[in-house]
């Protein structure tokens, strides 16, 4: 009897509401059939716009052109300045060295202020305040104290990527169920016992969602910092083409940016379904 | 004399002269209200739980019940009289009791084996000791094939049986379980209590069983306290007279349609309807 129960969850049932027809291989995979459909023909699209349609070259440039800009910033080698693995290589460097410190702060904040609510409830409303400034509006600032280096840039991207983890590790400190406190109390467990084998563990899918959205705003911080004031970086070649008003490789530099934020995106998305696999799969069993 | 007005307490008071392993004497707990006042949840309960005992509580929603089994679990400090466990004054959690919440509380990201060894990592005691016993209690509960499983894998009673494994495990002298088989349907329900009691009688531990279930209360227990609302107080206390091991026909004897009839009666004299 316990047996047939424990299969509730899994795919024979799914398979027998829909036996009439079996999942398409559509239904299946998306992300494999109907996303590249999707580029396709937002490529499509592009060339009808560029190169039958004629639209003006510095509001559409040609893809094409913009794929030749590409190969030529990738076929330069990594370590020379003028290719796009290089300044990709700072931007990305500076990006993750913000984001793990800035992600690594707000966590760790974020448990200090849940635990102690004295603490917590002190400092909120500086918290609130602070998280509604436009941290990009601070960036100029950064060059006046750290100049043109990296230090600027990454310092940027984690004062942008501690809010979102900030706020999520007390949302998911708020959010764990009072029975599992219970029960490690009533087992004398101990404060670090409490927090690194109940509390902690049950703020990971919070603690992902806020990486997931901290992983696109890293990039962002990155690029901006080097809007104001960088010798290296993706922001800083968008800031040349600009000025020069070379359309074409400004698009491939966007669409670089572009493909790193999903890239980074998709990392936390890896990380989480290794780490954070249960809550996946506890909501599934849930929802059957 | 009818054997169900029989004062369970004085039954046991000549049986044997040990002292009881609960022992309550005016126990009382307010509780403050968001709004600065008070509310009464338990009131002068005066009861004692001997060594080996079912006991179960039955009463409706809210009347404290589950307050009081916090209570004896160490979570909530009582506000006035005595509670002793094991002789002892209560002060806190004891490694004495073992609590069975209404939810399995099982962590999703521990296999059945891992949620099962949780209170001996939490009590610092050696993992390698208690494997071994993990084990044999899985075995005993049928969820041996499920160890390396993770929670959402099993259905919901073999999610509480894991649960009261995890109890078991500490080996302590009490068991507290709070409705532990409320969110279970009916057929699974009977099925858990019949295991209930296999399990209690192998391993003979105490048990104080909330449940807002008459008739669950009746079939599992020595004695059953009926508790009425506003305040928590204690309506009476039955002694089941029903032979041991029992089965679910023992539902339909008039013994027990009488245990049942006299059960209602105390828990509506006092407004309450379960």
């Amino acid at each position: 009897m316990a047996l047939e129960s424990a299969n509730l969850s899994s795919p024979e049932r799914n398979d027998a509401l829909t036996r009439h027809a079996p999942p398409s291989v559509f239904r299946r995979y998306p992300q494999f059939t109907i996303s590249p459909a999707i580029l396709v023909t937002l490529l499509v699209g592009w060339w009808l716009a560029s190169d039958v349609l004629h639209a003006p070259i510095y509001v559409v440039p040609p893809p094409e052109q913009v794929f030749q800009a590409l190969l030529r910033g990738f076929s330069r080698a990594p370590w020379d300045r003028a290719s796009y693995w290089y300044h990709s290589g700072v931007t990305i460097w500076e990006a993750l060295a913000g984001f793990a410190i800035g992600s690594a702060l707000g966590t760790v904040l974020g448990f200090v202020l849940s635990h102690w609510p004295l603490l917590g409830k002190s400092w909120y409303p500086y918290i609130v305040g602070f998280q509604s400034l436009p941290k990009v509006a601070i960036a100029p600032l950064m060059v006046v104290w750290f100049g043109f280096g990296l230090q600027g840039k990454v310092f940027i991207t984690a004062v942008i990527t501690f809010f979102p983890l900030l706020v999520n590790t007390m949302a998911g400190y708020q959010a764990v169920e009072p029975e599992r406190i219970e029960l490690a109390r009533s087992c004398n467990a101990s404060e670090w016992h409490l927090l690194s084998k109940i509390i902690f563990p049950s703020c990971l899918p919070f603690l992902f969602a806020g990486l997931s959205v901290a992983a696109v705003l890293s990039i962002i911080g990155a690029v901006v910092g080097e809007f104001v004031g960088a010798s290296a970086g993706l922001g800083m070649l968008l800031m040349q083409y600009n000025q020069a008003l070379e359309i074409a490789p400004l698009f491939a530099v966007v669409l670089l940016l572009g493909v790193i934020g999903f890239l980074m995106n998709f990392a936390v998305g890896r990380l989480e379904r290794r780490y954070c696999f249960w809550a996946q799969r506890s909501n599934a069993a849930a929802r059957t | 004399m009818n054997p169900v007005l029989a004062a369970a307490a004085s039954l046991h008071a000549s049986a044997d002269c040990r002292p009881p392993l609960i022992l309550a004497r005016g126990l009382t707990k307010v509780y403050a209200t968001a709004g600065g006042g008070e509310v009464m949840a338990l009131k002068d309960l005066d009861f004692e739980i001997y060594d080996g005992e079912f006991v179960s509580v039955v009463g409706q929603s809210g009347c404290g019940k589950s307050t009081l089994l916090k209570v004896l679990a160490g979570l909530l400090p009582y506000t006035a009289g005595s509670v002793a466990l094991n002789g002892r004054p209560l002060r806190g959690p004891s490694s004495e009791a073992a609590v069975v919440f209404q939810s399995p509380v099982l962590l999703p990201w521990r296999t059945v084996l891992e949620n099962v060894l949780l209170p001996i990592e939490f009590r610092k005691l050696a993992l390698s000791r208690y494997r071994e016993k993990a084990y044999d209690l899985l075995e005993m509960a049928g969820l041996r094939d499920f160890e390396q499983r993770y929670p959402y894998e099993l259905s919901g009673g073999m999610q509480q049986r894991a649960s009261i494994v995890r109890a078991l495990l500490q080996d302590p002298r009490l068991l507290l379980m709070d409705e532990p088989f409320g969110a279970l349907d009916a057929m699974t329900r009977e099925q858990m209590n019949l295991e209930l009691l296999r399990i209690w009688s192998q391993s003979r531990k105490t048990v104080f069983f909330i449940t807002h279930s008459i008739a669950e209360a009746i079939f599992l227990s020595d004695r059953v306290i009926a508790m009425t609302a506003r305040p928590g107080s204690i309506a009476g206390v039955i002694a089941i007279d029903l032979l041991r091991p029992r089965d679910l026909s023992i539902i339909n004897t008039d013994r027990f349609g009488r245990y049942a009839a006299h059960l209602r009666a105390l828990l509506d004299a006092q407004g309450g309807v379960s």
